[in-house]
């Protein structure tokens, strides 16, 4: 097994998901093989190669710091499933 | 002929001319979404009202003669793309009632085009499938066979398209979800050059490979689809500040000073379906006989494309959708009173089972530990992708391909089996990992009448020379004009 069932719900932990016991046996599986096959990279000598990350040349796209329209608040929060005083709702942190 | 079927070009002309106007066109195109979408299922959104308002303010363009080939055609857009007020899920039930408060770019300038949007279209969960299977709302099946795929994520893009449904469509494209969907159902479709067209407003996947583009019945209405959506935008910090030709106005001269490659690698392709092979050498025959030079062409990492692809995509995909966290906008469950468990909850039932997946599969590569022998080394062998196409392009103009190594398949085939589905994407995925445009056009049909497409990739900004062998090509094999038996 490419993947252990613990490493599963480690990394669902750091991806912030739940995975059902029911599905875990399934998904390991499923992530092992495409990681197996992932693997035949390996057959492949990149030594000295660089990496891309971005297959066209970028450079920073700068502009004048000038002020601009932006969406209002009211705009920005209507789409908020808890909203109140012009701020998002979260349940409690601390 | 009936005014949903149509092409842009010719609707166009009909609307400039007077002989019909957009409100008639919009009106039978809305009649065709209610007589076969119950088939179809194509269509998340259709906003029956706003797009007659549209279609009258376009005659009034019209009537002005203050027009633009878009004025007054109406359009479906893959529900990914935002379109202020109406409503745009990416099939995702995290965002079943995310209504957005802006017009992504490409949808700014089709408006002011005059472009009528009827509505939004079905697709994989977040561009994420190769099938339109993984969408959270419905399937979508192929116009020419209803119990095949339409093939994804631009499934509801290209079926629409196919079933005249809309003259024209929006779809995005990561690893193929453009070319793929339009080879499957029978229509052309292109993934532009990465950074011609702007992505913002689209909601992201993998930032480094997305790309907005055109699905059409003609070679020649992705053209006018394109030259409206092309160029650059200060909003979108990755577009490019080319100048855009019109690819509208490329002259269809012959394709004698044109060197086409075959790439080697291609042609005994693990599970090419020897009905699709057949197909692209008769097309190879067909671009010869318009007078292009073909040469065989190498691209020795071929094989080790889709691996790159299902590192670098999720990796990007687990990054880009941390976003949903139940905060700003989109689901929450409402029932959690603690923060992380509410992220937790959220996520798990706002995602379906591939996005999880693809996500999991990301969050891993990118984890402490494995970020080099997985990431690192993907973004290596994307260079080493990268330099076959350079190497190859140093001898010719345009490379041809197959797009799908099968015809449509079955509804169901794949859908517990993740890995056959990503190597469908074969010779797709690596024109996005070497940012270079790729076209499908129409070039055959299956012995049990299933449409299969050619692939037609170019150099970074070639566009033009895609729509000058794909126009040529399409007129001489003179299958276009066939329609799905719906």
């Amino acid at each position: 097994m490419k993947i252990t069932k613990t490493e599963v719900l480690h990394v669902a932990h750091l991806a912030r998901l739940d995975i059902a016991e029911a599905d875990n046996d399934r998904l390991a599986d499923q992530i092992g093989t495409i990681l197996d096959y992932v693997d035949t990279l390996n057959q492949v000598d990149t030594t000295g190669v660089p990496a891309t990350s971005h297959a066209i040349t970028l450079t920073n796209a700068f502009r004048e710091d000038e002020e601009q329209n932006h969406l209002d608040p009211q705009a920005s929060l209507a789409n908020a499933p808890e909203r109140e005083d012009g701020a998002f709702v979260v349940p409690k942190v601390l | 002929m009936k005014l949903h079927e149509l092409t842009i070009e010719q609707a166009s002309d009909l609307l400039k001319n007077k002989e019909i106007a957009s409100v008639e066109l919009t009106r039978a195109v809305l009649d065709r979404i209610e007589a076969v979408d119950g088939k179809v299922g194509a269509f998340l959104t259709v906003d029956a009202d706003g797009a007659m308002a549209q279609a009258e303010a376009a005659d009034h363009r019209l009537a002005k003669g203050d027009t633009a080939p878009l004025t007054g055609i109406p359009l479906g857009i893959k529900d990914l793309i935002c379109t202020q007020g109406l409503r745009t899920t990416c099939a995702s039930k995290m965002l079943e009632n995310f209504i957005p408060p802006y017009d992504a770019t490409v949808i700014s300038r089709l408006k002011n085009a005059g472009a009528v949007i009827v509505g939004k279209l079905n697709m994989d969960e977040f561009a994420m499938g190769s099938t339109t299977e993984h969408s959270g709302f419905q399937i979508t099946r192929n116009p020419w066979n209803l119990n095949r795929i339409p093939g994804g994520s631009s499934g509801g893009s290209a079926a629409a398209v196919a079933a005249d449904m809309c003259l024209g469509a929006l779809g995005s494209d990561t690893g193929g979800s453009i070319r793929q969907p339009a080879s499957h159902c029978g229509v052309v479709g292109i993934k532009p050059t990465y950074g011609r067209v702007s992505r913002f407003g689209l909601v992201a996947f993998a930032s480094s490979l997305d790309q907005i583009g055109p699905l059409g019945k003609t070679v020649d209405d992705c053209a006018i689809m394109l030259d409206a959506i092309a160029g650059h935008d200060p909003k979108d910090s990755t577009s490019v500040p080319e100048p855009v030709p019109s690819f509208a106005a490329i002259a269809a001269d012959g394709l004698s000073d044109v060197v086409v490659g075959i790439p080697n690698a291609y042609s005994g392709a693990q599970g090419l379906d020897p009905q699709v092979g057949a197909a692209v050498e008769r097309a190879v025959k067909t671009i010869e006989s318009l007078g292009a030079r073909c040469i065989d062409v190498s691209l020795p990492h071929t094989d080790h494309a889709v691996a790159a692809y299902y590192v670098i995509a999720p990796s990007e995909a687990s990054s880009n959708l941390a976003r949903y966290d139940g905060v700003k906008y989109g689901f929450r469950d409402k029932s959690q009173a603690d923060l992380l468990q509410m992220y937790r909850s959220t996520r798990s039932q706002g995602f379906g089972a591939e996005v999880q997946r693809r996500i999991i599969l990301g969050t891993y590569a990118l984890s402490a530990g494995y970020y080099d022998a997985y990431y690192g080394k993907a973004s290596q062998i994307r260079t080493l992708i990268k330099n076959d196409f350079q190497s190859a392009f140093a001898s010719c103009d345009a490379i041809v391909s197959p797009v799908a190594p099968t015809p449509a398949y079955p509804i169901g085939k794949t859908l517990d089996d993740p890995l056959t589905m990503y190597l469908s994407d074969i010779f797709t995925l690596s024109a996005n990992l070497a940012g270079i445009p790729g076209i499908s056009v129409p070039c055959g049909f299956s012995d049990d009448g299933l449409p299969i497409g050619l692939q037609i990739m170019g150099r970074h900004f070639n566009e033009p020379m895609l729509f000058k062998i794909a126009r040529q090509f399409e007129k001489a094999a003179n299958i276009t004009d066939k329609k799905p038996p719906l």
